[in-house]
């Protein structure tokens, strides 16, 4: 299977079947997105496929024909953190960090579609990324911030 | 040219080597691993400390594995390296404690490497737990930073001839004002190897002028959480390595009557391990892994067991009368005569459920055997206790095994254990291969270990004025931490009795304090509602302890603890405690919809005080987290099993706090400079739970007495 992952050809020798994340993390050692679940309930695995926000665990490479994926580790240019890391890091957000690719994933892909989300707004996209140590309204204020400047 | 070699001054005198407590670490390895310069060891018995040099290299003598506290060298590159037995999970002690090496070396937090949690490089710590980081781990090293500056400066009044005292040290330079002449600390030991162990000489810098401590430095490491750059210990990889997966049993307590690995085996790259109840495979790859433990054919016996449905009867009727252990029992006064002397009684029994800790990163270690050598790397709140299992469990010495814990994806209590490293060890050990085993959600729901659930029964009696007569508190399994009462009360009963738990339970965020503030907290808002008094004034008039009346007081007044109600069927609630030297009270804010009978939590306030503070920011995140943990278990958290089965095992069955369920939480830190640092990623969890049961009894009458209150809603109890 061939895959664009962050701009990159990348050919996987997986079935198709295949989940994406153990896809990116055992084989290509992207290792950035997070298990957590498995079952789509958590957003440790948060990818962009499309510049729209995916559970990793619960896509197969199969279904990813012609499409494009970015991880974490996509994000940042040339040394360049990218707006929303920016915004994550100042507002010093984490705590064990396990959540935080998804968290920062989930959020490129809340401000591409709405450059200023309300706060129901950013609850409810953001409700299926859990922190469990419990960073919600410090996320909450990262993501307003990031919002100025993406 | 080999560095010279030479003692400071205060060294003690030669004394025998023995490298057990210190685990191999020696003069000639420190200072290879390090590079020449000086090393501070703290030592709490010093007569007992160091060893002179001599032609073996080793230096580090005959010392108690419980005397060796904390260690820093301070090289030639100006990097100061601070080792340490305790480890990060999220609590953000690799930022705070590096800012109180900072603070007393005079030098910013970025000059300051921390080594946590490898059992090969850090003195013995018997673990990360019990809010002791803070105390206990920053005090030993504000010491050994105050040792190292007291070194440095002797070092350079040698240097400038000059005494000592006429110095300036600042920005990690140590400067002669008169000549403006300047050393940096990597030039004053250069080419040096000198050890210097802990003297209580030389004084820290006062609280009140902390230009580092007690300031919101930002997560040390925190760029490489956002770019995917850490590794936690699921993330490594090395080479040639194979990956884990263990056949479970159907139920605990089930034994393996039969077993065919054939399937398995015929596999190609498959090795299949049967150690009596231990059955795992390892495989080139996950997938195959997976299709290999399904092609294993086992008979289980299993036992019955006690379910979710009987759980509390079966704690009442399986516990102990009370044990000697800590808080297992106080008897005051007389209960008879303090029930009898009261205006109103009240007799209520509570019931806790187990909950899990569900840290976002399940279990994995990764085990690699080398010259009889066992490397482990796996995120345990005890490195060292781990290592000991380890070495137990395949018969070597303690120096023969190292455990590495990574910075990890928290823990909460949960984590004291090293299941996944003796599994991986297991499987390394007969595939003669480097292991990675990571568990799944689902092991990890079931195969962890929970917070107790508990009976409490509580009987009280209260007079017309609002003084407490009798308390009478009886706790079945729940746990001993926090039952005894902070309030004034003549005559008291409180007993622990331990149960033999039908589930693994164990350690959790504030323990049992969860439940036992609770039950208290709760009982003591109904005796304040049976007299019609307001639940805040009668805390106060029965409670003694200034700091726990000062969290309480401060929390109402941010809350506006009094003012009315914004709406019809909004209650008000506070409850708070003290647990693990921190104070805490919260007050909360609900609305009820009695159509759906839905619970919703409004506004929360927490107030808390744990002494001088070392790191506001980082303050802010620990209340958070214990107020919205505490939510969870407050509202919906609740483990169900049946017959030895976990069976909720999974984020879709076991509800934890999301976005949508926060409340707009005010948190209020109370700074007392005045007081010794307490941890605090505990306590603030105990007052969420009790604040939210009195508000709903507030709106609606309604005592509840179970945790998790109404995971289900509130309409079975509102017809
Ligand atoms: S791991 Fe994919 S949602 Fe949890
Ligand atoms: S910071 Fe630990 S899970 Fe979010």
């Amino acid at each position: 299977m061939e895959l664009v992952i962050n701009e990159i050809k990348r050919t996987s020798s997986a079935t198709p079947e295949a989940s994406l994340l153990s896809v990116l993390r055992d084989e290509f050692d992207l290792t950035g997105t997070k298990y957590g679940c498995g079952e789509g309930q958590c957003g440790a695995c948060t990818v962009l496929i499309d510049g729209k926000a995916v559970r990793s665990c619960r896509t197969t490479i199969g279904s990813l024909q012609g499409k494009v994926v970015t991880t974490i580790e996509g994000l940042e240019k040339n040394g360049r953190l990218h707006p929303v890391q920016e915004a994550y890091l100042q507002a010093d957000v984490f705590q064990c960090g396990y959540c935080a690719s998804g968290m920062v994933m989930s959020t490129v892909a809340l401000l591409k579609n709405n450059a200023s989300p309300t706060e129901e707004q950013i609850k409810s996209f953001m409700n299926g990324n859990m922190c469990r140590c419990g960073t919600y309204p410090f996320i909450l204020k990262a993501i307003q911030e990031a919002a100025t400047k993406v | 040219m080999e560095p010279k070699e030479k003692m400071l001054a205060h060294s003690a005198p030669e004394s025998e080597f023995v490298t057990k407590g210190v685990n191999g670490i020696n003069r000639r390895r420190f200072f290879k691993l390090l590079g020449s310069g000086l090393a501070v060891i703290l030592v709490l018995d010093d007569t007992l400390s160091l060893a002179t040099p001599n032609k073996k290299g080793v230096a580090i003598g005959k010392v108690p594995e419980d005397q060796i506290g904390a260690w820093l060298h301070i090289g030639e590159n100006n990097i100061i390296t601070v080792f340490t037995g305790k480890v990060e999970v999220g609590q953000n002690i690799r930022t705070s404690l590096a800012q109180i090496v900072a603070e007393e070396l005079m030098v910013p937090v970025t000059a300051i490497k921390m080594i946590m949690g490898d059992t090969d490089l850090v003195p013995f710590d018997a673990g990360t737990f019990g809010s002791r980081s803070t105390p206990a781990m920053g005090s030993k090293l504000r010491k050994t930073a105050l040792t190292a500056r007291e070194a440095l400066l002797d070092l350079a009044a040698q240097a400038f001839k000059k005494e000592k005292n006429s110095l300036k040290i600042a920005d990690g330079k140590i400067t002669d004002p008169l000549t403006r002449k300047s050393f940096s600390y990597g030039q004053l030991t250069k080419g040096e190897q000198l050890i210097q162990t802990i003297k209580d000489e030389g004084l820290g810098h006062p609280v009140e002028q902390w230009k580092i401590a007690g300031t919101s430095v930002p997560k040390v490491n925190g760029r490489d959480f956002l770019t995917g750059k850490h590794k936690y210990v699921s993330d490594h990889t090395l080479p040639g390595m194979l990956y884990g997966k263990i056949l479970r049993p159907p139920a605990f307590g089930a034994t393996l009557t039969a077993v065919d690995l054939s399937g398995a085996r015929a596999i190609n790259g498959v090795v299949a391990v049967h150690e009596e109840n231990f059955v795992g495979v390892a495989a080139p790859d996950l997938p195959t892994a997976i299709k290999a433990i399904a092609a294993i054919k086992a008979q289980w016996q299993t036992t019955d067991q006690p379910s979710r449905a009987d759980i509390f009867s079966y704690l009442k009727k399986n516990a102990s009368e009370g044990n000697n252990s800590r808080n297992s029992g106080t008897i005051k006064g007389d209960i008879k005569v303090g029930l009898a002397s009261a205006n109103k009684t009240l007799q209520q029994t509570y019931q806790i459920d187990y909950i899990a800790h569900a840290p976002m990163e399940p279990r994995a270690a990764l085990a690699k055997w080398e010259k009889g050598k066992l490397t482990v790397w796996t995120g345990t709140q005890r490195p060292f206790g781990v290592q000991s299992d380890l070495a137990r469990e395949f018969n070597l010495k303690e120096e023969q095994v190292r455990v590495i814990m990574p910075d990890t994806g928290s823990a909460y209590g949960g984590k004291h254990s090293g299941e996944a490293a003796l599994e991986a060890a297991r499987l390394a050990k007969v595939a003669q291969k480097t292991v990675k085993l990571t568990w799944t959600r689902e092991e990890e729901f079931t195969w962890a270990y929970f917070r107790p659930a508990g009976v409490i029964e509580v009987s009280s009696g209260v007079k017309n004025d609002g003084t407490i007569t009798a308390w009478e508190f009886h706790n079945y399994n729940a746990g001993p931490s926090g039952i005894q009462t902070p309030y004034a009360v003549a005559n008291q009963h409180i007993q622990y009795h331990p149960v033999n738990s039908p589930l693994k339970q164990g350690s959790y965020r504030g323990l049992a304090s969860t439940a036992n503030i609770f039950v208290q907290e709760s009982q003591i808002n109904d005796l304040a509602q049976l007299l019609d008094q307001d639940p805040l004034a009668f805390r106060l008039k029965n409670l003694k302890e200034p700091r726990l009346r000062n969290v309480f007081e401060a929390a109402a007044a941010s809350f506006g603890w009094g003012k009315s109600k914004p709406a019809k069927d909004h209650g008000f609630g506070i409850g708070g405690g003290t647990e693990k030297g921190g104070f805490t009270a919260t007050c909360a804010e609900v609305a009820i919809d009695r159509s759906t009978g839905v619970v919703k939590v409004i506004r929360v306030a927490t107030a808390f005080e744990c002494g001088a503070i070392i790191n506001p920011r980082h303050l802010d995140n620990q209340i958070l987290g214990a107020v919205v943990q505490g939510l969870g278990g407050a509202l919906f958290e609740a483990i169900h099993f049946e017959n030895g089965k976990i069976i909720n095992p999974k984020f879709a069955q076991y509800r934890v706090p999301r976005f949508k369920d926060m409340p707009a939480i005010q948190i209020i830190q109370l700074n007392r400079q005045d007081l010794p640092s307490a941890g605090a990623g505990e306590a603030p969890i105990v007052g969420i739970a009790p604040a939210i049961r009195n508000a709903i009894a507030d709106a609606t009458g309604l005592r509840l007495t179970t945790l998790p209150l109404a995971p289900q809603g509130l309409l079975a109890y509102l017809k």
